[in-house]
């Protein structure tokens, strides 16, 4: 921890008496030494922080002409974005904005699978992480059934009734969750309740606890070495540079790089070919009209492929539990005496890109009708996701024990 | 560039791959190719829209006021031409038809159609308002459509398109909405591969038919999304300052790090 120069006098030392402003910033950022090796797999930290923030201001925007409710929750996202100054901007910087939360989360939790960020000492930091994870599913399912469209209706229905395919109070619990016999009007007054005040503050909680906790044990970074194991004379970690100014402005970076292709994709493709925008959303909610194919937004369709790959729903509703469940228990799967798969053999190699692949495979899938051979594809998939969570132990503990390098690999520009 | 940025850009492309939009094209769907920045286009579809579709079908969502603006539109021509008679022109569009006779008349009121171009699609629209055919069968009617089959919409066009037969030998699999007319030859009306022969002739030529369902589709397609063009003009200059922002901060970045080894 670096020591603070309190400053002689004025305005600065007046407000260090009062409030340790100045040990704030040297704890959390001029003294935080994070490892000099971070590599762009590193960046979706701070832009998740990035999207979240955006998601709250933008947020607070739509809310002032959001009307939620049966009859008004249609009609008044229409008009804002036709009628308010530049709300055509910022509803759509919303929407898109959930569907990029999730491209980044997701990267984020494939870096920590790559590089074993989640093992010892930081399984407490991963917890945290899915936490956020399963709390932003949450907010963002809230989220989309809020404007009342037609796949809002029917999705909402598909998802609150396997709840109903759990033994005993499913039902009730199903009726329970909606405030009525169908999605209905209490239905969506309590999901706005929840969206804009309920689950925020939650995330904003965990977001908050899951950087304590990283300040606590450290970064990890792409060789999963230990660098507070590698002290200099000064006692600072040789291989680590303070966060500010060498990560504050390299994630600016980040934050550029990502800006435009949001711009890219809020300008000039917001509903990116019906992928982030479905187009059955643009029709209101219709209890005796059911789109096409129902399929949820594009970031839950891996478990909505699991769940359709299993003919018994009840089981189907399961596996797909479990598959969310399963990255919990990642830091005791993993065997491994290295973190990083750049330090594991050949097998955990293929055992992971498999998965990755497996992932975004079923994401499509999920996609797809649930026939002929989408069917059969989503149950080999889905064999193939869970084999991982099972190998995992047993490949990891044969190949990822070789040797490291004593420093992180490192090469100045 | 290193490993771990192939790592992403091949994870992302992979995903990319694997959503690319497939074709799913029947033979006869043809593209709309309407131009949403052709002014004059957008106009003539507005003075369409009002003169056959607005009887019946709302844009309940748009204002005359806000149309004429972006449409470009002078104010003398938009009390003349557009607002209906007892309309003011600060109004929403409203179809004229009370909505309990429309359900009693048609089986189904007409849909409201400010958001049809984005939940259906340009082409979409454009390949209904092109495909309506004689059928018999239709007692309703009198007309069938290749686009949505079972349509309660009688064929509203027919002075200006006339009623085209389905050819004999693709009538069953077109209806069926098989993918079989796309083999077949050109036909005479309208275009190649065209499961159409004419029968009862309207006042336009196939193509002036065409061009005309073109420009409803484009101001459809307007209607649907009324700040697309002012959003993609912004979006050009946001995205170069972004780039150039970017740039700013990568040589900052590379100043900050030159002295870590």
């Amino acid at each position: 921890m670096a020591t603070v120069i309190e400053g002689k006098g004025g305005f600065r030392a007046w407000l260090n008496k009062r409030m340790p402003v100045d040990q704030f910033v040297a704890d959390q950022l001029t003294g935080y030494y994070a490892p000099k090796n971070f590599n762009v797999w590193y960046f979706f930290g701070s832009l998740a922080l990035l999207v979240f923030v955006m998601q709250i201001v933008t947020g607070i925007f739509v809310t002032m002409h959001f009307k939620p409710g049966e009859a008004t929750a249609w009609n008044s996202v229409q008009v804002m974005v036709r009628e308010v100054p530049y709300m055509w901007l910022i509803q759509p910087m919303h929407a898109v904005g959930a569907s990029f939360f999730f491209v980044v989360v997701y990267l984020h939790m494939a870096r920590a699978m790559l590089y074993g960020s989640y093992k010892a000492p930081r399984e407490l930091l991963w917890i945290i992480g899915m936490l956020i994870y399963l709390a932003l599913m949450a907010e963002a399912f809230m989220g989309y059934v809020l404007p009342n469209g037609n796949m809002s209706y029917w999705g909402a229905q598909v998802i609150i009734n396997l709840f109903g395919t759990i033994p005993g109070i499913g039902p009730d619990l199903v009726e329970w969750i909606r405030g009525d016999y169908g999605i209905g009007d209490a239905t969506l007054n309590r999901f706005f309740s929840l969206h804009v005040i309920a689950l925020p503050f939650i995330i904003a909680l965990l977001v908050m606890l899951h950087l304590v906790a990283l300040r606590q044990v450290g970064s990890n970074n792409p060789d999963g070495i230990e660098i507070k194991e590698k002290l200099g004379k000064d006692g600072l970690p040789i291989d680590g540079v303070p966060f500010h100014p060498y990560y504050t402005v390299k994630d600016i970076v980040g934050v550029g790089l990502f800006l435009t292709l949001f711009a890219v994709v809020v300008f000039f493709a917001p509903t990116f070919g019906g992928l982030f925008m479905e187009p059955p959303n643009f029709e209101p909610a219709n209890p005796v009209s059911t789109p096409d194919h129902i399929a949820p937004v594009w970031y839950f369709t891996p478990y909505y492929a699991i769940l359709r790959a299993v003919p018994d729903q009840k089981i189907g509703a399961l596996l797909m539990a479990a598959s969310v469940v399963a990255f919990l228990f990642l830091p005791w799967l993993d065997r491994a005496k290295n973190k990083s798969i750049r330090y594991r053999g050949a097998a955990s190699k293929i055992l992971l890109g498999t998965f990755f692949i497996t992932f975004v495979v079923l994401m499509w899938l999920g996609l797809k009708p649930a026939d002929g051979i989408y069917v059969l594809l989503a149950r080999i998939f889905t064999t193939l996701y869970f084999l991982f969570f099972i190998l995992l132990p047993f490949v990891s503990k044969a190949d990822g024990n070789g040797p490291v390098p004593d420093r992180v690999t490192y090469h100045a520009h | 560039m290193r490993t771990s940025t192939y790592g992403i850009v091949a994870l992302l492309a992979f995903a990319g791959t694997a959503f690319a939009a497939e074709g799913n094209n029947a033979g006869w769907e043809r593209p709309a190719e309407n131009q949403i920045a052709n002014l004059p286009s957008l106009q003539r579809g507005a003075r369409n829209f009002m003169a056959y579709c607005s009887g019946c079908h709302s844009l309940k969502f748009v204002r005359y006021s806000r149309l004429a603006e972006d449409l470009k539109i002078s104010d003398e021509l938009r009390d003349q031409l557009l607002v209906k008679p007892g309309a003011k022109f600060t109004d929403y569009i409203v179809s004229s038809m009370p909505e309990k006779d429309a359900t009693e008349w048609f089986g189904k009121a007409p849909p409201d159609l400010s958001l049809t171009a984005r939940s259906r699609s340009p082409d979409w629209i454009f390949n209904f308002l092109t495909t309506f055919y004689a059928d018999p069968a239709s007692r309703q009617t009198g007309v069938n459509n290749l686009q949505l089959p079972g349509t309660a919409m009688p064929h509203v066009l027919s002075s200006l398109q006339g009623v085209p037969r389905l050819k004999a030998v693709s009538h069953e699999s077109a209806a069926a909405g098989a993918d079989r007319a796309g083999a077949e030859p050109a036909g005479e009306s309208g275009h190649s591969n065209s499961p159409f022969e004419p029968g009862a002739q309207g006042s336009l030529t196939p193509e002036q038919y065409d061009n005309f369902v073109r420009d409803t589709v484009n101001f459809l397609q307007y209607a649907s999304d009324p700040t697309q063009l002012e959003r993609q003009s912004l979006g050009v200059w946001v995205v170069l300052f972004l780039l150039m922002f970017t740039g700013i901060a990568f040589l900052l970045k590379k100043e900050y790090w030159k002295d870590v080894r």
